[in-house]
């Protein structure tokens, strides 16, 4: 029954990846993306992966998809939307074909693992959290999660700097009017404190179940996008000092954790036992903040309103 | 063929239709949904490799987050500039890449 | 008992996104196609949700499930208003 499931599941991942490229038209592509977006979620449930599953679902499922959409609008409010005539192109496909095929030469060409990661499961226990990928994202590989912190706010930067100088410093993105009491404002009022809830409760469990920082902060930048977009709440402008604070709050702490770490324990960002369980739920909540922050004025887009509305 | 193998290889033909999108299509926002998709299968042939073997391997997990949400931020960047383009030119493509007047 | 209730249950789900898709491809307009989609979206995800609602260990998964339903239809109102309402503007624009 699972491989019959299996199958079709990848047989319409591939489909709709392909209704995505090939289309005629820049919003079905985009339409294409979005569904292909929420059934890799589905395959990665089948893969055992559920953090990473809540991760898919929240990013390419809606906010990768609302940036795409919220592009495909500016696009076409300055006539840019409709796709030029595209010619097959036989070098690309062949340069397709070929990596594809390397791909799956090289997963049947893989050496056997033995058993996974002995070394993860005995130190586990002493990493302070129970969910392993919680512990491998904040623990055991920290330094990459510092440094993906930066690649956000970095990102950041640079979408802020395509401002236009007219419209710094405004408000981010464009205004938005939205009828009162029409359903728009009802569903602004509804949604957000639910979604709150949701959010901070993903960020807190996950030190033992799926869930973590990233999720949780995705689904609370979603939250903060669809009290903006419905009128509910208007983003402070870029220059609002409290908002800079939330933007570097999470990279900041966790930078300052691992010089402490250098200074008074074993090295830079190391996590002794006793206080690792505290220590990462801290930075978990600073990191969830920073992200959703981030994300939400990533997707919004620079400052197009002139400011001091 | 297993059922790994078969995410496997649907992860190795997404890289496949992502870099040819990435490549043939003109249109600059395709351009970067052809780029999320080259990713994303990345992502999926890697998390078939780590389906391998008795339970799941969070390594590569917790690689995979990290690079979906610094794909998502490369994306934002990238629709930031395609945006700043079209304002400029009025078109959504590279200007050397553009027939649209080149059709009379 | 449980077992055949559920897969009756989730067959009748079914069979309401079946037909809710095939009303999605083959009406004519927007608003006839919206009304295909909210029987699909509200009584074929009840009947899923009751189903396997029946498979619970404990009542935290039910009420998941009943909370997980209300905001799928929240959201697909929602949707479907503005869809509706713009596609009407669309009509009048042009009509």
């Amino acid at each position: 029954m699972m491989p019959v499931f299996d199958a079709t599941l990848c047989g319409l991942i591939l489909a709709v990846a392909l209704a995505a490229v090939a289309g005629r038209d820049v919003f079905r592509a985009i339409v294409f993306f979005i569904v292909y977006g929420l059934m890799l979620a589905v395959a990665w449930v089948r893969l055992g992966a559920l953090d990473v599953a809540l991760a898919e679902a929240a990013i390419s499922g809606g906010l990768t998809a609302g940036l795409f959409l919220v592009a495909y609008g500016r696009l076409a409010a300055v006539g840019a939307a409709d796709e030029p005539a595209g010619l097959l192109n036989p070098p690309a496909a062949l340069a397709g074909c070929g990596l594809s095929a390397a791909l799956g030469w090289a997963w049947f060409a893989l050496p056997q693992p033995d058993r996974p990661a002995p070394q993860l499961a005995e130190a586990l226990p002493r990493s302070g959290v129970e969910n392993p990928v919680t512990a491998v994202l904040l623990n055991f590989r920290a330094w990459d999660t510092l440094l993906e912190s930066v690649v956000l706010l970095t990102a950041l930067i640079g979408v802020l700097m395509l401002a236009r100088v007219g419209a710094w410093p405004g408000r981010p993105g464009l205004a938005q009017h939205v009828r009162p009491g029409g359903v728009m404002a009802g569903f602004g009022r509804v949604l957000p404190p639910v979604g709150l809830l949701v959010g901070v409760y993903l960020v807190y469990v996950g030190a033992e179940r799926p869930g973590g920082a990233f999720q949780g902060g995705t689904v609370i930048a979603a939250v903060g996008l669809v009290a903006t977009l419905t009128g509910a709440f208007r983003p402070p402008a870029v220059d609002a000092p409290g908002w800079r604070a939330a933007l570097v709050a999470g990279p900041l702490l966790f930078l300052l954790w691992g010089l402490a770490g250098a200074v008074i324990g074993n090295g830079f960002l190391t996590f002794p036992p006793t206080l690792a369980g505290a220590a990462i739920l801290a930075i978990e909540a600073a990191l969830a903040v920073s992200i959703a922050v981030t994300l939400a004025v990533l997707v919004l887009g620079a400052p197009e309103q002139a400011a001091r509305e | 063929m297993t059922g790994l193998s078969l995410y496997a290889l649907t992860g190795a033909g997404l890289t496949g239709l992502g870099l040819y999108g990435l490549i043939a299509t003109r249109h600059l926002l395709r351009r970067v949904v052809a780029f999320n998709l080259l990713g994303s299968g990345v992502f999926l042939f890697l998390g078939a490799a780590a389906a391998r073997g008795e339970g799941a391997d969070p390594v590569p997990h917790a690689l995979i987050i990290t690079g979906i949400v610094v794909a998502l931020s490369a994306s934002a960047l990238a629709v930031g500039l395609v945006v700043a383009q079209a304002r400029l030119t009025g078109r959504a493509t590279l200007p050397e890449e553009d027939t649209h007047g080149d059709d009379v | 008992m449980a077992d055949l209730t559920t897969y009756v249950l989730t067959s009748v789900g079914l069979v309401f996104f079946v037909a809710g898709t095939l009303g999605l491809l083959r009406f004519p307009d927007v608003f006839t196609r919206l009304h295909a989609l909210t029987k699909a979206d509200n009584l074929g995800l009840g009947f899923i949700a009751l189903g396997v609602a029946l498979q619970a260990p404990s009542w935290r998964e039910v009420a998941l499930l009943a909370v997980i339903w209300v905001l799928a239809l929240l959201a697909a109102g929602t949707a479907s208003q503005l869809v509706a309402r713009a596609a009407r503007a669309e009509d009048e624009d042009s009509g």
